[in-house]
């Protein structure tokens, strides 16, 4: 089991105090907060092994080198990726999906083609796709979701019926915090024969994922919010699909020979790593994943849900509260509005007792107009996070409620 | 709770919860719409301008899409300039903004606003009507966002 008690002593950040009460940081699926472990590393690889990587003949950089490599084969292993060549680390998720568009969009995508996404796809899982979209006089089709915030598994069979070129879709959703069924999605995809291209920002920091069992063809996640550095992340693909794919970003590292009118291509992954990478980044998410799977995804899992759990139960029991998304299949995400107060000042009187949230649109606005809100406050845990920080965000609420109320009346 | 007491003072709360002027104006002259990109807040302005002065002035904001600072200072600034001269108007504008940034104490009720200065991520709620206002009385057509002006 998770003990947060513990954990929390992990994390410099938790011990400063907001306001002058504890901090209650429920902002995880925006960005989670970094232990010590992962702080360390950054700085012991500055101070002990900084060089720029694949190209010295000298010592240190054959370290970094070895360095980036090796935290290369930690993301491998981390997601059952089907080779250590289809792990191209990026600056996170919003990169990963990009390169897709930019690269296989590009070449695979043309007039008259469809791409699907659904409606409670991030913007970072929209908007590329638009734009491939209108480049190539493709038609984007969103799929619906039903009343209770899952895929519209329906909409979803007749969106498949125009036999897209390309899916898209979240393993879990950022604003909802609903698990999708991945595998389940993957398959019928691929039988109406569309490459799919799932979002894991959500995911990978929160549920073991293992791309082959999903059977997608790519996958892209972030470090960020899985304890890594910011501008850490990476694009998971089928090897035979990046080897046919060109280039995305043109630069250095991505050449294998340069003329003075064309230039050949490196070997993948590192064809698609133009450019200095960020190489402390990567040290960070090795390092990161090693934390996570000494606690064990499983459990990391099981805490958030239970969690989640109980902040439904306890903010149902405040009058005037709607809850958003699934009853079942919800990962650690809570959105909410409290009657007609504007989820920002909720969020601004809940910072006044140390109580981070996310207020807003969360980057969904597609979604946000089929709830028919303009947005909402979010509360999202991870693995630092308890019981006791419910409390305070179900106290906080209540004090949200006597303000609004008792002094506006 | 002191600090958030003066954030939300009592004709805050009210403005919001009755927000003055608070219609679409099909006679307007001038229209003006603003956008908070950041968090997604919109307001539609309408200014009746008669002569050399504001005759009449309404806003609406889309169902949900103000929060109690934005619509409330969109509804106190239609109280504050109606019958004013767009000179008059931009002056006001001008002292709620130093107001905003620290300075002297903004004139009447939009003194109500002097506690926002606390809470930095909420200034530009309570900035956005002024710029529409100011959008409108410039004429620009184009729609403003807190993002685009220069500063609060």
């Amino acid at each position: 089991m998770i003990d947060t008690k513990r954990i929390r002593g992990d994390f410099p950040i938790l011990a400063r105090k907001e306001n002058g009460q504890r901090l209650v940081y429920l902002d995880n699926a925006a960005t989670s907060q970094k232990p010590r472990r992962v702080l360390d590393a950054i700085a012991h690889y500055y101070s002990e092994h900084n060089a720029n990587v694949h190209r010295g003949a000298y010592a240190l950089a054959v370290e970094a080198t070895d360095a980036y490599e090796a935290a290369r084969t930690a993301v491998s292993r981390f997601v059952n990726a089907w080779a250590r060549e289809g792990v191209v680390f990026t600056r996170g998720t919003t990169e990963g999906i990009n390169l897709v568009a930019g690269s296989w969009g590009r070449a695979n995508v043309s007039r008259g083609d469809t791409v699907v996404v659904t409606a409670m796809d991030h913007h970072s899982n929209i908007v590329p796709w638009q734009i491939l979209c209108q480049e190539k006089g493709a038609t984007l089709r969103m799929v619906e979701i039903t009343g209770d915030g899952r895929i519209d598994l329906a909409d979803f069979g007749r969106a498949l019926e125009a036999k897209p070129k390309l899916v898209a879709f979240p393993y879990v959703s950022n604003s909802l915090g609903t698990v999708n069924p991945a595998a389940q999605l993957t398959k019928l995809a691929h039988a109406a024969g569309a490459v799919t291209v799932v979002d894991g920002a959500q995911s990978s920091p929160h549920l073991r994922v293992d791309v082959r069992t999903i059977g997608c063809d790519f996958y892209a996640f972030s470090g960020h919010k899985m304890l890594a550095p910011m501008g850490s992340g990476a694009l998971i693909a089928k090897p035979e699909l990046l080897e046919a794919m060109p280039p995305y970003h043109g630069g250095g590292e991505m050449i294998e020979r340069v003329w003075d009118d064309r230039s050949t291509w490196n070997k993948i992954p590192h064809k698609f790593e133009g450019g200095t990478p960020n190489v402390e980044a990567a040290v960070g998410l090795a390092v990161a994943i090693a934390y996570l799977e000494q606690l064990g995804l499983e459990h990391v899992a099981e805490h958030e849900q239970q969690l989640a759990r109980v902040a439904v139960e306890r903010l149902s029991q405040i009058e005037g509260i709607t809850i958003y998304g699934p009853r079942d299949h919800r990962a650690g995400v809570v959105p909410f509005t409290y009657g007609d107060i504007h989820p920002h000042d909720l969020a601004t009187i809940l910072d006044r007792d140390g109580v981070c949230i996310r207020a807003g649109h969360h980057c969904t606005q597609p979604l946000m107009r089929r709830l028919g809100v303009a947005a909402t406050a979010r509360a999202s845990f991870y693995i630092y996070n308890d019981v006791d920080d419910i409390e305070s965000l179900v106290a906080a609420v209540r004090k949200a409620g006597e303000l609004f109320r008792v002094l506006a009346s | 709770m002191t600090d958030l007491g003066e954030l939300y003072q009592q004709v805050i709360l009210d403005h919001n919860r009755s927000p003055r002027n608070f219609k679409r104006l099909d006679s307007a002259t001038r229209r003006a719409e603003g956008n908070n990109p950041l968090c997604g807040d919109r307001i539609q302005l309408y200014v009746q301008l008669d002569g050399d002065h504001i005759s009449d002035i309404g806003f609406q904001m889309p169902q949900g899409s103000g929060c109690a600072i934005s619509k409330a200072s969109a509804s106190l600034m239609t109280e504050a300039v109606k019958g004013k001269t767009p000179a008059d108007a931009e002056a006001l504008f001008q002292a709620f903004r130093d107001m905003l940034a620290g300075g002297a104490t903004a004139p009447g009720k939009l003194a109500a606003f002097s506690g926002v200065r606390a809470f930095p991520s909420r200034i530009k709620c309570a900035s956005l009507a002024w710029h529409a206002l100011h959008a409108a009385l410039q004429n620009t057509g184009d729609p403003v966002t807190t993002e685009s002006a220069k500063d609060f």
